[in-house]
Protein backbone atom coordinates (compact mmCIF):
# COMPACT_ATOMS: atom_id res chain seq x y z
CA UNK A 1 0.00 0.00 0.00
CA UNK A 2 1.06 3.90 -1.21
CA UNK A 3 1.91 5.81 1.99
CA UNK A 4 -1.37 7.94 0.88
CA UNK A 5 -3.71 5.06 0.67
CA UNK A 6 -2.35 4.11 4.22
CA UNK A 7 -3.45 7.60 5.52
CA UNK A 8 -6.57 7.57 3.61
CA UNK A 9 -7.79 4.27 5.32
CA UNK A 10 -6.70 5.97 8.65
CA UNK A 11 -8.85 8.87 7.90
CA UNK A 12 -11.50 6.60 7.54
CA UNK A 13 -10.98 4.34 10.26
CA UNK A 14 -10.76 7.34 12.83
CA UNK A 15 -14.23 8.88 11.40
CA UNK A 16 -16.04 4.80 12.27
CA UNK A 17 -14.59 4.60 15.68
CA UNK A 18 -14.78 8.28 16.42
CA UNK A 19 -18.84 7.69 15.31
CA UNK A 20 -19.45 4.41 17.33
CA UNK A 21 -18.26 5.84 20.52
CA UNK A 22 -20.21 8.88 19.85
CA UNK A 23 -22.96 6.89 19.38
CA UNK A 24 -22.95 4.36 22.09
CA UNK A 25 -22.29 7.48 24.41
CA UNK A 26 -25.14 8.70 22.70
CA UNK A 27 -27.30 5.97 22.95
CA UNK A 28 -26.31 5.69 26.89
CA UNK A 29 -27.29 9.20 28.02
CA UNK A 30 -30.57 8.97 25.46
CA UNK A 31 -33.17 9.73 28.21
CA UNK A 32 -30.87 12.76 29.21
CA UNK A 33 -30.85 14.48 26.04
CA UNK A 34 -34.37 14.36 25.55
CA UNK A 35 -35.24 17.32 26.41
CA UNK A 36 -38.64 16.42 27.60
CA UNK A 37 -40.91 13.80 28.98
CA UNK A 38 -44.08 12.65 27.95
CA UNK A 39 -47.36 12.39 29.89
CA UNK A 40 -46.88 8.26 29.48
CA UNK A 41 -43.60 8.34 30.70
CA UNK A 42 -45.01 10.16 33.59
CA UNK A 43 -47.68 7.89 34.24
CA UNK A 44 -45.19 4.76 34.18
CA UNK A 45 -42.78 6.49 36.70
CA UNK A 46 -40.20 7.16 34.20
CA UNK A 47 -39.99 10.33 35.19
CA UNK A 48 -38.05 11.79 38.41
CA UNK A 49 -40.66 12.17 40.92
CA UNK A 50 -38.88 14.52 43.68
CA UNK A 51 -37.39 17.15 41.56
CA UNK A 52 -37.98 19.31 38.72
CA UNK A 53 -38.07 17.89 34.95
CA UNK A 54 -39.73 19.11 31.84
CA UNK A 55 -43.05 17.51 30.17
CA UNK A 56 -43.79 18.12 26.40
CA UNK A 57 -47.05 17.46 24.42
CA UNK A 58 -50.26 19.26 23.27
CA UNK A 59 -52.56 21.37 24.83
CA UNK A 60 -55.64 19.61 25.19
CA UNK A 61 -57.93 21.68 23.27
CA UNK A 62 -60.33 23.02 25.70
CA UNK A 63 -58.72 22.45 28.89
CA UNK A 64 -57.13 26.07 29.24
CA UNK A 65 -58.92 27.67 32.07
CA UNK A 66 -57.43 31.35 34.16
CA UNK A 67 -57.90 32.38 37.29
CA UNK A 68 -59.24 35.32 38.62
CA UNK A 69 -55.53 37.18 38.79
CA UNK A 70 -55.33 36.80 35.47
CA UNK A 71 -51.90 35.57 35.60
CA UNK A 72 -52.35 31.85 36.70
CA UNK A 73 -53.25 29.23 33.79
CA UNK A 74 -54.63 25.92 34.60
CA UNK A 75 -54.49 23.42 31.52
CA UNK A 76 -53.71 19.78 30.59
CA UNK A 77 -50.81 18.47 29.22
CA UNK A 78 -51.80 15.16 26.56
CA UNK A 79 -50.18 12.89 24.11
CA UNK A 80 -53.26 11.40 23.06
CA UNK A 81 -52.58 8.58 25.65
CA UNK A 82 -52.02 10.12 29.26
CA UNK A 83 -52.57 13.64 30.55
CA UNK A 84 -51.29 15.88 32.97
CA UNK A 85 -52.57 18.81 35.02
CA UNK A 86 -50.48 21.86 34.76
CA UNK A 87 -50.61 25.06 36.64
CA UNK A 88 -48.51 27.99 36.05
CA UNK A 89 -48.47 31.94 36.66
CA UNK A 90 -46.49 34.04 34.68
CA UNK A 91 -46.85 35.48 30.73
CA UNK A 92 -47.34 32.97 28.11
CA UNK A 93 -45.84 32.68 24.87
CA UNK A 94 -47.31 33.66 21.76
CA UNK A 95 -47.87 30.25 20.58
CA UNK A 96 -49.38 29.28 23.60
CA UNK A 97 -52.78 28.03 21.44
CA UNK A 98 -55.08 25.00 22.18
CA UNK A 99 -54.03 22.22 20.20
CA UNK A 100 -50.36 22.99 20.10
CA UNK A 101 -46.95 21.57 21.25
CA UNK A 102 -45.68 22.98 24.80
CA UNK A 103 -42.71 21.93 26.97
CA UNK A 104 -43.66 22.72 30.71
CA UNK A 105 -40.75 23.06 33.04
CA UNK A 106 -41.91 21.90 37.35
CA UNK A 107 -42.49 19.15 39.69
CA UNK A 108 -45.24 17.41 40.78
CA UNK A 109 -46.53 18.52 43.83
CA UNK A 110 -48.88 16.31 46.32
CA UNK A 111 -52.12 17.88 45.22
CA UNK A 112 -51.39 15.99 41.58
CA UNK A 113 -51.26 19.38 39.94
CA UNK A 114 -46.99 19.97 37.75
CA UNK A 115 -46.76 23.09 39.32
CA UNK A 116 -44.95 24.91 36.26
CA UNK A 117 -41.97 27.52 36.50
CA UNK A 118 -41.24 27.73 32.51
CA UNK A 119 -43.76 27.06 29.83
CA UNK A 120 -42.34 26.97 26.42
CA UNK A 121 -44.14 27.02 23.23
CA UNK A 122 -43.11 24.32 21.13
CA UNK A 123 -43.44 25.29 16.86
CA UNK A 124 -44.38 22.70 14.59
CA UNK A 125 -42.78 22.50 11.27
CA UNK A 126 -45.69 23.67 8.91
CA UNK A 127 -45.57 27.40 7.27
CA UNK A 128 -48.68 28.40 5.56
CA UNK A 129 -50.71 31.92 5.26
CA UNK A 130 -53.77 32.32 7.37
CA UNK A 131 -55.83 31.76 4.33
CA UNK A 132 -54.78 28.34 3.38
CA UNK A 133 -54.84 27.39 7.28
CA UNK A 134 -58.34 28.35 7.31
CA UNK A 135 -59.21 26.29 4.37
CA UNK A 136 -57.07 23.01 6.26
CA UNK A 137 -59.52 23.36 9.10
CA UNK A 138 -62.44 23.92 7.32
CA UNK A 139 -61.98 20.37 5.26
CA UNK A 140 -60.84 18.79 7.92
CA UNK A 141 -64.31 19.95 9.56
CA UNK A 142 -65.83 18.73 6.96
CA UNK A 143 -64.09 15.56 6.57
CA UNK A 144 -65.09 14.96 10.75
CA UNK A 145 -68.71 15.54 9.69
CA UNK A 146 -68.90 13.22 6.56
CA UNK A 147 -66.76 10.48 9.21
CA UNK A 148 -69.32 11.10 11.55
CA UNK A 149 -72.18 10.79 9.27
CA UNK A 150 -71.05 7.53 7.87
CA UNK A 151 -70.69 6.42 11.65
CA UNK A 152 -74.10 6.82 12.52
CA UNK A 153 -75.96 5.76 9.30
CA UNK A 154 -75.36 2.01 10.03
CA UNK A 155 -76.94 2.34 13.36
CA UNK A 156 -79.71 4.21 12.07
CA UNK A 157 -80.56 1.12 9.55
CA UNK B 1 -10.56 14.34 -22.72
CA UNK B 2 -9.04 13.34 -19.10
CA UNK B 3 -9.10 16.79 -17.15
CA UNK B 4 -5.27 17.08 -14.74
CA UNK B 5 -6.99 17.90 -11.60
CA UNK B 6 -4.07 18.19 -10.04
CA UNK B 7 -2.92 21.44 -12.31
CA UNK B 8 -5.53 22.51 -10.13
CA UNK B 9 -4.37 21.98 -6.81
CA UNK B 10 -1.19 23.94 -7.54
CA UNK B 11 -1.25 27.60 -6.14
CA UNK B 12 0.27 28.91 -9.27
CA UNK B 13 -2.81 27.87 -11.01
CA UNK B 14 -5.07 27.88 -8.85
CA UNK B 15 -4.24 31.85 -7.44
CA UNK B 16 -5.01 33.36 -11.45
CA UNK B 17 -7.97 30.99 -11.68
CA UNK B 18 -9.53 31.87 -8.06
CA UNK B 19 -9.42 35.89 -9.19
CA UNK B 20 -10.84 35.57 -12.12
CA UNK B 21 -14.32 33.54 -10.61
CA UNK B 22 -14.55 36.12 -7.31
CA UNK B 23 -16.42 38.60 -9.57
CA UNK B 24 -19.04 36.10 -10.86
CA UNK B 25 -19.68 34.34 -7.14
CA UNK B 26 -20.02 37.90 -5.81
CA UNK B 27 -22.21 39.58 -8.46
CA UNK B 28 -24.57 36.57 -8.67
CA UNK B 29 -24.92 36.61 -4.96
CA UNK B 30 -25.80 40.39 -4.45
CA UNK B 31 -28.21 39.83 -7.10
CA UNK B 32 -29.95 37.29 -5.48
CA UNK B 33 -29.80 38.51 -1.98
CA UNK B 34 -31.78 41.49 -3.46
CA UNK B 35 -34.40 38.75 -5.12
CA UNK B 36 -34.43 36.77 -2.12
CA UNK B 37 -35.39 39.57 0.20
CA UNK B 38 -37.29 41.49 -2.09
CA UNK B 39 -39.78 38.06 -2.24
CA UNK B 40 -39.06 36.88 1.30
CA UNK B 41 -40.20 40.83 2.61
CA UNK B 42 -42.99 41.78 0.10
CA UNK B 43 -44.52 38.76 -1.88
CA UNK B 44 -44.33 35.88 0.41
CA UNK B 45 -47.32 36.21 2.70
CA UNK B 46 -47.53 36.16 6.73
CA UNK B 47 -47.49 32.93 8.44
CA UNK B 48 -51.13 31.82 9.84
CA UNK B 49 -49.81 31.10 13.72
CA UNK B 50 -46.56 33.11 13.21
CA UNK B 51 -47.52 36.40 11.72
CA UNK B 52 -44.22 38.35 9.92
CA UNK B 53 -41.68 36.42 13.03
CA UNK B 54 -41.21 33.41 11.12
CA UNK B 55 -39.27 35.78 8.12
CA UNK B 56 -36.34 34.75 10.34
CA UNK B 57 -36.44 31.78 8.50
CA UNK B 58 -35.42 33.64 5.47
CA UNK B 59 -31.96 34.19 7.14
CA UNK B 60 -31.68 31.22 9.63
CA UNK B 61 -32.72 28.05 7.48
CA UNK B 62 -30.03 29.08 5.22
CA UNK B 63 -27.39 30.14 7.78
CA UNK B 64 -27.76 26.68 9.56
CA UNK B 65 -27.79 24.98 6.20
CA UNK B 66 -24.68 26.37 5.29
CA UNK B 67 -22.74 26.24 8.39
CA UNK B 68 -23.33 22.18 8.13
CA UNK B 69 -22.02 21.87 4.11
CA UNK B 70 -19.30 23.89 5.05
CA UNK B 71 -17.90 22.16 7.88
CA UNK B 72 -18.17 18.94 5.95
CA UNK B 73 -16.70 20.69 2.74
CA UNK B 74 -13.61 22.34 5.43
CA UNK B 75 -12.64 18.18 6.67
CA UNK B 76 -13.05 16.62 3.25
CA UNK B 77 -10.26 19.33 2.16
CA UNK B 78 -8.39 18.82 5.57
CA UNK B 79 -8.83 14.98 4.53
CA UNK B 80 -7.25 15.73 1.21
CA UNK B 81 -4.38 17.85 2.65
CA UNK B 82 -3.50 14.86 4.52
CA UNK B 83 -3.44 12.37 2.02
CA UNK B 84 -2.19 13.74 -0.56
CA UNK B 85 -0.04 16.52 0.93
CA UNK B 86 -1.87 18.89 -1.32
CA UNK B 87 -0.60 22.38 0.26
CA UNK B 88 -3.99 23.97 -1.47
CA UNK B 89 -6.06 21.94 0.06
CA UNK B 90 -5.09 22.59 3.54
CA UNK B 91 -5.45 26.26 2.57
CA UNK B 92 -9.01 26.05 1.35
CA UNK B 93 -9.73 24.43 4.99
CA UNK B 94 -8.32 27.68 6.59
CA UNK B 95 -10.17 29.49 3.76
CA UNK B 96 -13.60 28.04 4.66
CA UNK B 97 -13.42 28.25 8.76
CA UNK B 98 -14.29 31.63 9.48
CA UNK B 99 -17.18 32.00 6.76
CA UNK B 100 -19.19 28.39 8.84
CA UNK B 101 -17.97 29.79 11.96
CA UNK B 102 -19.86 33.20 11.17
CA UNK B 103 -22.92 31.21 9.29
CA UNK B 104 -23.17 28.63 12.19
CA UNK B 105 -23.02 31.87 14.56
CA UNK B 106 -25.71 33.53 12.29
CA UNK B 107 -28.00 30.46 12.85
CA UNK B 108 -27.82 30.39 17.20
CA UNK B 109 -28.17 34.41 16.97
CA UNK B 110 -31.40 34.61 14.61
CA UNK B 111 -32.59 31.40 16.06
CA UNK B 112 -32.42 33.34 19.66
CA UNK B 113 -33.84 36.36 18.42
CA UNK B 114 -36.95 34.25 17.08
CA UNK B 115 -36.73 31.88 19.68
CA UNK B 116 -38.11 34.96 22.28
CA UNK B 117 -40.97 35.60 21.26
CA UNK B 118 -42.09 32.36 19.83
CA UNK B 119 -40.66 29.92 22.35
CA UNK B 120 -40.75 31.94 25.51
CA UNK B 121 -36.98 31.74 25.63
CA UNK B 122 -33.64 32.99 24.45
CA UNK B 123 -31.78 29.42 24.54
CA UNK B 124 -32.48 26.02 25.49
CA UNK B 125 -30.51 22.88 25.92
CA UNK B 126 -32.28 20.65 23.74
CA UNK B 127 -30.10 18.71 21.16
CA UNK B 128 -30.56 21.05 18.29
CA UNK B 129 -29.28 23.82 19.68
CA UNK B 130 -26.45 22.44 21.44
CA UNK B 131 -25.32 20.54 18.44
CA UNK B 132 -25.30 23.71 16.72
CA UNK B 133 -23.33 25.25 19.53
CA UNK B 134 -20.33 22.57 19.42
CA UNK B 135 -20.66 22.90 15.53
CA UNK B 136 -19.50 26.73 16.21
CA UNK B 137 -16.85 25.62 19.10
CA UNK B 138 -15.50 23.86 16.53
CA UNK B 139 -14.67 25.77 13.61
CA UNK B 140 -13.20 28.12 16.54
CA UNK B 141 -10.84 25.74 17.78
CA UNK B 142 -10.06 24.80 14.28
CA UNK B 143 -9.13 28.27 13.86
CA UNK B 144 -7.53 28.61 17.35
CA UNK B 145 -5.75 25.40 16.87
CA UNK B 146 -4.12 26.37 13.67
CA UNK B 147 -2.99 30.00 14.74
CA UNK B 148 -1.28 28.71 17.81
CA UNK B 149 1.29 26.43 15.68
CA UNK B 150 4.14 28.64 14.23
CA UNK B 151 5.21 25.83 11.25
CA UNK B 152 2.08 26.28 9.12
CA UNK B 153 2.29 22.55 7.56
CA UNK B 154 2.32 21.14 11.43
CA UNK B 155 -0.21 23.24 12.28
CA UNK B 156 -2.45 22.05 8.84
CA UNK B 157 -2.04 18.21 10.02
CA UNK B 158 -2.98 19.13 13.91
CA UNK B 159 -5.96 21.14 12.92
CA UNK B 160 -6.60 18.61 9.84
CA UNK B 161 -7.15 16.08 12.51
CA UNK B 162 -9.77 17.82 14.62
CA UNK B 163 -11.55 19.13 11.69
CA UNK B 164 -12.10 15.54 10.76
CA UNK B 165 -12.70 13.83 14.01
CA UNK B 166 -15.78 16.78 14.96
CA UNK B 167 -17.56 15.62 11.50
CA UNK B 168 -19.31 13.17 13.25
CA UNK B 169 -21.28 16.38 14.96
CA UNK B 170 -22.86 17.32 11.50
CA UNK B 171 -25.15 14.14 11.45
CA UNK B 172 -26.08 14.62 14.92
CA UNK B 173 -27.15 18.09 14.32
CA UNK B 174 -29.37 17.21 11.51
CA UNK B 175 -31.20 13.59 12.86
CA UNK B 176 -31.13 15.36 16.20
CA UNK B 177 -35.11 16.97 15.83
CA UNK B 178 -35.56 13.14 15.21
CA UNK B 179 -33.91 10.80 17.99
CA UNK B 180 -34.53 12.91 20.84
CA UNK B 181 -37.37 15.19 21.91
CA UNK B 182 -36.05 18.78 21.25
CA UNK B 183 -37.86 21.90 21.70
CA UNK B 184 -37.04 23.03 18.15
CA UNK B 185 -38.90 21.83 15.60
CA UNK B 186 -38.65 18.73 12.70
CA UNK B 187 -37.48 19.33 9.45
CA UNK B 188 -39.38 21.62 6.73
CA UNK B 189 -37.49 20.10 3.74
CA UNK B 190 -38.48 16.10 4.02
CA UNK B 191 -38.11 13.71 0.89
CA UNK B 192 -41.77 13.32 1.11
CA UNK B 193 -42.22 16.86 0.10
CA UNK B 194 -41.61 20.53 1.77
CA UNK B 195 -44.70 21.70 4.18
CA UNK B 196 -44.28 25.09 3.36
CA UNK B 197 -45.95 27.68 1.18
CA UNK B 198 -44.43 28.08 -2.39
CA UNK B 199 -43.74 32.06 -1.82
CA UNK B 200 -41.78 31.48 1.41
CA UNK B 201 -40.20 28.23 0.06
CA UNK B 202 -38.91 30.23 -3.02
CA UNK B 203 -37.43 33.53 -1.04
CA UNK B 204 -35.97 30.84 1.24
CA UNK B 205 -34.01 28.47 -1.27
CA UNK B 206 -33.42 31.64 -3.14
CA UNK B 207 -31.47 33.38 -0.14
CA UNK B 208 -30.12 30.06 0.24
CA UNK B 209 -28.41 30.41 -2.94
CA UNK B 210 -26.80 33.88 -2.03
CA UNK B 211 -25.83 32.86 0.78
CA UNK B 212 -23.71 29.90 -1.10
CA UNK B 213 -22.96 32.17 -3.54
CA UNK B 214 -21.24 34.95 -0.54
CA UNK B 215 -19.57 32.05 0.78
CA UNK B 216 -17.48 30.75 -2.47
CA UNK B 217 -16.87 34.23 -2.97
CA UNK B 218 -15.56 34.94 0.70
CA UNK B 219 -13.83 31.62 0.53
CA UNK B 220 -11.77 31.92 -2.72
CA UNK B 221 -10.61 35.70 -1.66
CA UNK B 222 -9.68 34.58 1.62
CA UNK B 223 -7.88 31.94 -0.22
CA UNK B 224 -5.92 34.26 -2.48
CA UNK B 225 -4.67 35.71 0.44
CA UNK B 226 -3.46 32.74 2.25
CA UNK B 227 -1.73 31.79 -1.14
CA UNK B 228 -0.01 35.38 -0.92
CA UNK B 229 1.02 35.04 2.58
CA UNK B 230 2.50 31.58 2.83
CA UNK B 231 3.89 31.70 -0.98
CA UNK B 232 5.38 35.07 -0.41
CA UNK B 233 9.26 33.44 -0.79
CA UNK B 234 9.03 31.46 -4.23
CA UNK B 235 9.33 33.60 -7.32
CA UNK B 236 6.29 33.48 -9.12
CA UNK B 237 4.42 35.22 -6.19
CA UNK B 238 7.42 38.24 -6.60
CA UNK B 239 6.41 38.23 -10.02
CA UNK B 240 2.96 38.76 -9.61
CA UNK B 241 1.92 42.28 -11.07
CA UNK B 242 0.04 42.97 -7.81
CA UNK B 243 3.00 42.20 -5.58
CA UNK B 244 5.62 44.02 -7.82
CA UNK B 245 3.86 47.28 -8.05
Amino acid sequence: MKPRQKRAVYIVLAIAAVGLAVGLVLNALKDNVSLYFTPTQVFNKEAPQDRSFRIGGLVEEGSIRREKDGLTVHFMITDLHQKLPVVYKGILPDLFKEGKGVVAQGKMEADGLMHASEVLAKHDENYMPPEAADALKKAEAANAAAAAASAVAPAAK
Amino acid sequence: MAINWFKYSAPTTFYPLAGKLIPWFAISSLILFAVGLYIGFVVAPADAQQGEFYRIIFIHVPSSIISMFLYLIMAAYAALGLIFNTRLSSMMASAIAPTGALFAFISLWTGALWGKPMWGAWWVWDARLTSELILLFLYLGFIALHASIDDPRRADRAAALLAIVGSVNVPIIYFSVKWWNTLHQGSTIKYSGTSMHIAMQQAMFTMLAACWLYAIAIALTRVRSIILERERNSKWITELAEVKS
